[in-house]
């Protein structure tokens, strides 16, 4: 293989700042979780770049745990805009800004 | 394969219609555990299949179709709020430019090894068994949570939901 750390480097940061983009710009708080998934995709890609860079397994234990975080995030935030849905009636942030 | 990874997250998160993102984002999470099969985790590979890909979308899927959206009002921010957003966005580009051409292993290639799925397990077992322990712990946690969360709200809003029960 061919790949130098520096294009996983690249890639990682890429791809983060996507999420990035689609965190802060997206008026929708499904696709603020979305950009919150993407970023910890990216972060996942770069530990097991770098895992493989210094030849340890301990990027790649992280990245499960990464994996397992991420999924409870999900399932959290993704209750928690079901329950803001069916107070307001909408998914915008922008109406979502009184807090009771 | 990384510009597969990339055309696929920039389809994702330009899309209007939810279901179109999060579908366009599958395929961008597959391109990752390709990546890592090549980085030669292949349980992380199916896990991210897994996880991510089932899992995960499937759950985003399930609350586009619960959800009304309407996909038509979308807004941008205004100009005022763009400026500074901009400055400190191409500031902090520069700076991640700056330390990944001055990092002094730039050309180092990466060496191919290949972690066994077993390896990889016994390794987690024996090392990280207290964070292990933990992560089990916090899932527990985020499972009792979104239930309480979505019991909550159906006794507060029982007659009055948009949908009824859900």
């Amino acid at each position: 293989m061919i790949v130098p750390f520096n294009h996983v480097l690249i890639l990682a940061g890429l791809l983060f700042l996507m999420g990035i983009i689609c965190t802060v710009v997206r008026r929708s708080l499904i696709m603020i979780l979305l950009g919150v998934e993407i970023m910890l995709n990216a972060g996942a890609i770069l530990l097991v770049g770098a895992s493989l860079l210094w030849q340890n397994l301990d990027g790649q234990a992280i990245v499960l745990f990464v994996f397992a975080i991420a999924a409870a995030e999900v399932s959290v935030g993704l209750a928690l805009i079901v329950w803001a849905y069916r107070q307001r009636g909408s998914v915008d942030p922008a109406n979502y800004n009184i807090l009771k | 394969m990384a510009i597969l990874i990339l055309a696929t997250t920039a389809l994702a998160i330009t899309r209007r219609d939810l279901v179109h993102a999060v579908i366009y984002l599958i395929f961008s999470f597959f391109g990752s555990a390709m990546l890592f099969y090549l980085f030669g985790a292949p349980l992380l590979a199916v896990l991210e299949v897994i996880i991510y890909a089932g899992a995960i979308m499937v759950l985003f899927l399930f609350i586009v179709m619960m959800l009304k959206v309407d996909k038509s009002r979308e807004r941008l921010f205004p100009l005022s709020q763009w400026l500074p957003a901009a400055v400190f966005g191409v500031a902090y580009l520069a700076a991640g430019v700056g330390i990944i051409a001055a990092d002094p292993e730039k050309g180092v290639v990466l060496r191919t090894a290949r972690a066994e799925p077993g390896v990889l397990g016994r390794y987690i077992f024996e090392a990280h068994w207290l964070s292990l322990e933990i992560v089990s712990l916090l899932l527990l946690v985020a499972i009792i949570g979104a239930l309480l969360i979505a019991r909550q709200s159906q006794n507060r809003t029982a007659g009055q939901s948009p949908e009824g029960d859900l």
